[in-house]
C-alpha cells in the first residue's frame, strides 16, 4: 500500500533541516517534559525520530484510508439536514482514523493532551493529507485554529477547549459574510452582551464557512455598536454544545466537495469573548489568517505532488507513436517543470514554516518569562521573515498547484478531460487554493511592502553568502544577475512615485522576489542532496530566469501613461 | 466491568503478494523476499479486543505471540494500538512447531498468565491457513469456543456471558457463550485501528531481550526507569513446558516434500448445455484423468 510520507523522500529531507534543532530546543524548552510525559522526547534526535514516526502513521492512514475514499467523498459530498451537516461516509471514516491515530491538536502543549509538535512537521502532515484529499485536508487541518485560541484565549478557556480539540473535535473560523469577503472590515454579525446571562449573544449570517458545523467556532463579530470598520470587531468562541447556530445550506462547489462550505444563521447564539474587545480583526484574525495561509500553502504543495504523480504515472504508461509519451520532449518538458515547481514551492513552504516555528516558540516562551535581549532579537527577526514569506508561500504554491493540475490534464490528453481519472478532481480541488484565505492578489498586497522596503532583497543577498556545491556555482552566478534585475525593477517602481503604477506591477515584483528566493532554496537543497534536487535546481533556474526576464522587460518598458489602456 | 483479554497474534511472512522468488531452491520460504507482518486476521482480533477495552474501562489487553526474537515487533505493534502489554514465547525448542505443538505452547503460556476472561485470535494465519490453533487452544484449556466471529456485541456482567456475531455461509449467526472463552475472528470483521501517535512515541523503544542484546541501546537507563519498555520473553522453562510436546518433537505433522507450483491459467472455453458438448467434456476429462 502507498505511504504518502515514505514514498516522498523530499519530506524527510526537509524534516532534517538543521534549523529544526533550534526549533525543537525552543518548543521543548530544553526537553523539560521528558520525565513528566511518557511520549515526550528526551533530546533532539529523539524528537526528530518521533516526528518521523508520526509522519509515517499519517502517510499510512492517508495511503490506506483517505486516498481510497477520496473519489467516493468527491461524488457523495456532505449533506445538510435539520440545520446540521452530515459528512460523506468516507469523510467519517477518515475522521475516525485520524482521531484514533491521535493526529489532533498536534501543536498544542502536552498538558492539554497535545503532541507539542512544531508547525513544520504538522504542516507536513497537512501536505500529506491534502495530497490524497484536499477537501478532507480542510476539515482535518482546521485544527490549527486552536493556535489562535491558545495564543489569545485565557487560561480558563485553554483548559476547557484545547483538550477537546486534542481529542478530535473539529473547528471552523467564521469570518466571511455575504457583504464581507476580502474586505473583512465590513463584517456585520452582531455581538451584544447579555447582562442577565452574563454572556455574549451572536445574531446574523455568515457565508462560505468551511466546516461550518464544527464543534468549536472562532467567530468575527461586531461588538461595538455604531462602528463601521475593523476597530469595532471582536473575536468570539462559539461552542456547538450551546446551540444557536444552524446551517442553512451547503454550497455546491466546483471542487473540494468533501469539505462542507456552509451558510450559517446565528440566532441569539451564546458565545464568549476571546482576547480583548476590538482586537478581533486587527490582531487575532490576522494571526488566524497567517496560520491558515500556511495551511493552504501546504494543501497546494500536496495538490502539486498529486498532480505530478498522476501526470508522471500516465506519461510512463501511455504509448503513442510506438513509445511511452514520457519519451517525447514536449511531455517531459511539462513534467520536469511540474517537478521543479513542486520542489521549489515545497522548499519555500518549509522555509516559511521554520521561520514561523522559531518566532512562535519564542512568543510562547515570552508568556512564561522575559526573553533575553538575544532572544528578543531572534524573535523579531524571524517574525519579520515569517510575515514576509507567508504570502509568498501561499501565493506561489497556490498558483503552482493550479498550473500543475492544468499540465497534469494536458499530459492525459483527451482522457484527462473525462471524469475517470483523478486528474480532474485535482484540477477542480486546486482551483480554490488561489482564492480562499486571501486571493493571490491579496497575497501580493501583503507581500509588496517587503519588496519596497528591501526585506526580500536583503534576505536574498544573505542567501548569496551561503556556500554552494561547485556544480551549483554557475546557477548561483546566474541567480545573482536575476536578483540584480529584481532590484532594478523594484527601484524603477519606487522611483515612479505613482501608487497606481506600483500596485499594477506589484504581482510581477512579488513573483520576481519569489522566483529568486525559491531558486536559492533549490541551490541549497541541491548542494546538500544533489540526487534529489540537482535536476530541479537546473530546471527551475531556467524557468525562473525566463520569468524574471519577462517581468524585467515588462517593467522597464512600462510607464504610467500606458495604464489608460488597461483600465476597463 | 473490567475484562482480562489475551490476544493471540502471529508474525507471518506476507504471502499476499507472492512472486517468483517466494520459495528458495530447497523448497523453504525465502524470508528475504517476503516481509514479516502482523497476521491480518490477528489484527481483526486485536481490534475486537481494543473495542471491548473502549467499552469496559479497566479492561486489559495482553498480546501473546510465539516466534524468534524479532517477533517482539508484534507486541510493539499491539502496544502502538492500545494493548497494555505482551509476552513473546521464544526458545529454540519452540521452533518447527505444527498446530498441535503451537497450541500446546500457547496454552501453557496462558496458564502461566493465569487470569483471563477472553482469549481471542485471528481465524487463521496466512502462512499455514489451518485455522486449527485457536480451537486447539480452547480444547487444551477446556474452554468454550466461538469461531468465525465478526463482531463482539456485548458482555453481560451479571451472567458473565458474551454475545458474538459470527460469519456463516450465506449469512451471520448470533451466538452466546460463557466466560472465559476462546474466540477466533474472521477477516470480514472490522479492520484494526491505526497506530496511535502518542503510543508510538511512548513505546517506540520497547524491545525484547534478544533484540536488546543484538543492538547498541540508546539511553539504557530508560529501561530501568520505564519497565514497560522491556518486552517480556518466555522460554519453555519459563512456562513450565514439557519439551517433548514443544516444537519439532511435539509435532506429529511432518513435511514430506514441498513443490514450487506455478499457476498457469488456461484460456477459458464456453460450453453449451447440448448433449454433444457435455459428452465431449466427459471424454476430455476422462482422457486427462481429471475424473475417473
Amino acid at each position: 500500500m502507498a505511504n504518502y510520507y515514505t514514498d516522498i523522500p523530499e519530506l524527510k529531507y526537509h524534516l532534517n533541516n538543521p534549523m529544526m534543532e533550534r526549533i525543537c530546543e525552543l518548543k521543548e524548552r530544553n526537553y523539560r517534559d521528558k520525565d513528566e510525559f511518557d511520549y515526550a522526547p528526551q533530546n533532539y534526535a529523539d524528537a526528530l525520530d518521533s516526528f518521523d514516526k508520526v509522519l509515517e502513521i499519517t502517510g499510512e492512514i492517508t495511503g490506506e484510508i483517505i486516498a481510497p475514499n477520496a473519489e467516493g467523498v468527491d461524488a457523495e459530498g456532505p449533506h445538510c439536514a435539520n440545520g446540521r451537516v452530515e459528512y460523506a461516509s468516507g469523510t467519517k471514516q477518515n475522521l475516525e482514523a485520524t482521531v484514533k491515530a491521535g493526529l489532533n491538536g498536534m501543536t498544542m502543549p502536552r498538558r492539554f493532551g497535545g503532541l507539542n509538535f512544531p508547525i513544520t512537521p504538522y504542516t507536513m502532515c497537512a501536505e500529506i493529507v491534502a495530497a490524497a484529499d484536499a477537501g478532507f485536508g480542510n476539515i482535518w487541518s482546521l485544527q490549527d485554529c486552536i493556535e489562535t485560541l491558545y495564543e489569545f484565549g485565557n487560561e480558563d478557556q485553554h483548559s476547557r477547549f484545547i483538550p477537546r480539540i486534542c481529542a478530535g473535535e473539529t473547528m471552523s473560523m467564521d469570518l466571511t459574510e455575504p457583504d464581507a469577503g476580502s474586505d473583512l472590515q465590513s463584517v456585520m454579525l452582531k455581538a451584544t452582551f447579555d447582562e442577565k446571562e452574563n454572556c455574549w449573544r451572536l445574531n446574523g449570517v455568515k457565508r462560505f464557512i468551511t466546516n461550518g458545523d464544527a464543534d468549536l467556532h472562532l467567530v468575527l463579530a461586531r461588538s461595538e455598536e455604531g462602528t463601521k470598520d475593523g476597530r469595532g470587531l471582536s473575536m468570539f468562541i462559539y461552542d456547538k454544545n450551546d446551540g444557536g447556530v444552524n446551517v442553512r445550506r451547503i454550497e455546491n462547489k466546483l471542487g473540494i466537495h468533501g469539505s462542507p462550505t456552509c451558510e450559517l444563521v446565528y440566532k441569539n447564539a451564546k458565545a464568549e469573548l476571546c482576547g480583548d474587545r476590538k482586537l478581533g480583526l486587527i490582531k487575532y484574525v490576522m494571526a488566524l489568517m497567517n496560520g491558515a495561509r500556511l495551511g493552504i500553502a501546504a494543501q497546494s504543495v500536496g495538490l502539486s505532488q498529486a498532480a505530478y504523480n498522476e501526470g508522471l504515472a500516465y506519461a510512463k504508461e501511455r504509448k503513442q507513436f510506438g513509445k511511452a509519451i514520457i519519451e517525447f520532449p514536449a511531455v517531459y518538458d511539462m513534467l520536469s517543470i511540474m517537478k521543479a515547481k513542486l520542489d521549489a514551492g515545497r522548499a519555500l513552504l518549509y522555509q516559511t514554516s521554520r521561520y514561523v516555528d522559531i518566532y512562535k516558540a519564542l512568543d510562547d516562551i515570552a508568556r512564561e518569562r522575559k526573553l533575553t535581549p538575544e532572544e528578543r532579537q531572534e524573535q523579531k527577526k524571524f517574525a519579520k521573515l515569517a510575515d514576509a514569506f507567508t504570502p509568498l508561500a501561499k501565493g506561489m504554491n497556490s498558483e503552482y498547484c493550479n498550473q500543475n493540475a492544468y499540465d497534469c490534464i494536458q499530459i492525459h490528453g483527451g482522457s484527462g478531460f473525462m471524469l475517470e481519472y483523478a486528474c480532474q478532481r485535482i484540477y477542480r480541488d486546486a482551483r480554490i487554493t488561489s482564492i480562499y484565505e486571501g486571493t493571490t492578489q491579496l497575497q501580493t498586497v501583503a507581500a509588496i511592502r517587503y519588496v519596497t522596503n528591501g526585506s526580500y532583497l536583503a534576505t536574498i543577498r544573505e542567501y548569496e553568502a551561503i556556500p554552494c556545491a561547485p556544480e551549483m556555482e554557475t546557477l548561483m552566478a546566474r541567480l545573482k544577475v536575476m536578483t540584480d534585475k529584481f532590484e532594478a525593477c523594484t527601484n524603477i517602481a519606487k522611483a515612479a512615485q505613482n501608487q497606481e503604477l506600483q500596485d499594477f506591477v506589484a504581482r510581477r515584483l512579488m513573483e520576481m522576489a519569489a522566483d529568486c528566493i525559491m531558486a536559492h532554496l533549490l541551490i541549497q537543497d541541491a548542494t546538500k542532496a544533489p540526487e534529489m534536487f540537482a535536476k530541479s535546481a537546473v530546471v527551475y533556474m531556467n524557468y525562473a530566469e525566463a520569468e524574471v526576464e519577462k517581468h524585467t522587460n515588462f517593467i522597464t518598458n512600462f510607464n504610467a501613461d500606458a495604464l489608460v489602456n488597461y483600465r476597463q | 466491568m473490567s475484562l482480562k483479554i489475551i490476544v493471540l497474534a502471529k508474525q507471518v511472512p506476507d504471502t499476499r503478494n507472492v512472486g517468483k522468488d517466494a520459495m528458495k531452491e530447497d523448497g523453504t520460504i525465502n524470508r528475504a523476499a517476503l516481509p514479516a507482518i502482523f497476521n491480518p486476521e490477528d489484527l481483526n482480533a486485536l481490534e475486537q479486543a481494543l473495542r471491548l477495552k473502549d467499552t469496559y474501562p479497566g479492561t486489559t489487553v495482553t498480546l501473546l505471540t510465539m516466534g524468534p526474537g524479532r517477533a517482539a515487533e508484534i507486541i510493539r505493534e499491539g502496544l502502538y494500538r492500545g494493548a497494555d502489554g505482551g509476552y513473546l514465547l521464544t526458545d529454540r525448542a519452540f521452533a518447527g512447531a505444527d498446530t498441535l505443538a503451537t497450541s500446546y505452547a500457547l496454552a501453557t503460556a496462558i496458564k502461566k498468565i493465569g487470569e483471563y476472561d477472553i482469549i481471542i485470535g485471528g481465524r487463521q494465519a496466512i502462512d499455514g491457513d489451518t485455522a486449527q490453533v485457536g480451537p486447539q487452544v480452547a480444547e487444551k484449556l477446556g474452554l468454550t469456543q466461538i469461531t468465525y466471529a465478526e463482531e463482539i456485541l456485548n458482555v453481560d456482567e451479571a451472567t458473565r456471558r458474551i454475545t458474538v456475531k459470527r460469519h456463516i455461509d450465506g449469512g451471520v449467526e448470533t451466538v452466546e457463550g460463557p466466560l472465559p472463552i476462546v474466540i477466533t475472528v474472521n477477516g470480514s470483521a472490522a479492520p484494526c485501528r491505526p497506530r496511535n501517535a502518542k503510543l508510538v512515541m511512548k513505546y517506540k523503544r520497547a524491545l525484547g531481550a534478544q533484540e536488546k542484546a543484538a543492538t547498541t541501546v540508546d539511553m539504557p537507563e530508560l529501561y530501568e526507569t520505564r519497565p514497560y519498555l522491556n518486552i517480556q520473553e518466555w522460554s519453555v522453562a519459563d512456562v513450565n513446558g514439557d519439551l517433548a510436546q514443544c516444537g519439532l518433537s511435539g509435532s506429529p505433522t511432518k513435511v514430506k516434500a514441498i513443490q514450487n507450483i506455478v499457476f498457469q491459467a488456461k484460456e477459458s472455453k464456453t460450453l453449451t448445455g447440448s448433449d454433444k458438448d457435455v459428452e465431449d467434456l466427459i471424454v476430455e476429462l476422462l482422457a486427462n484423468h481429471t475424473i475417473g
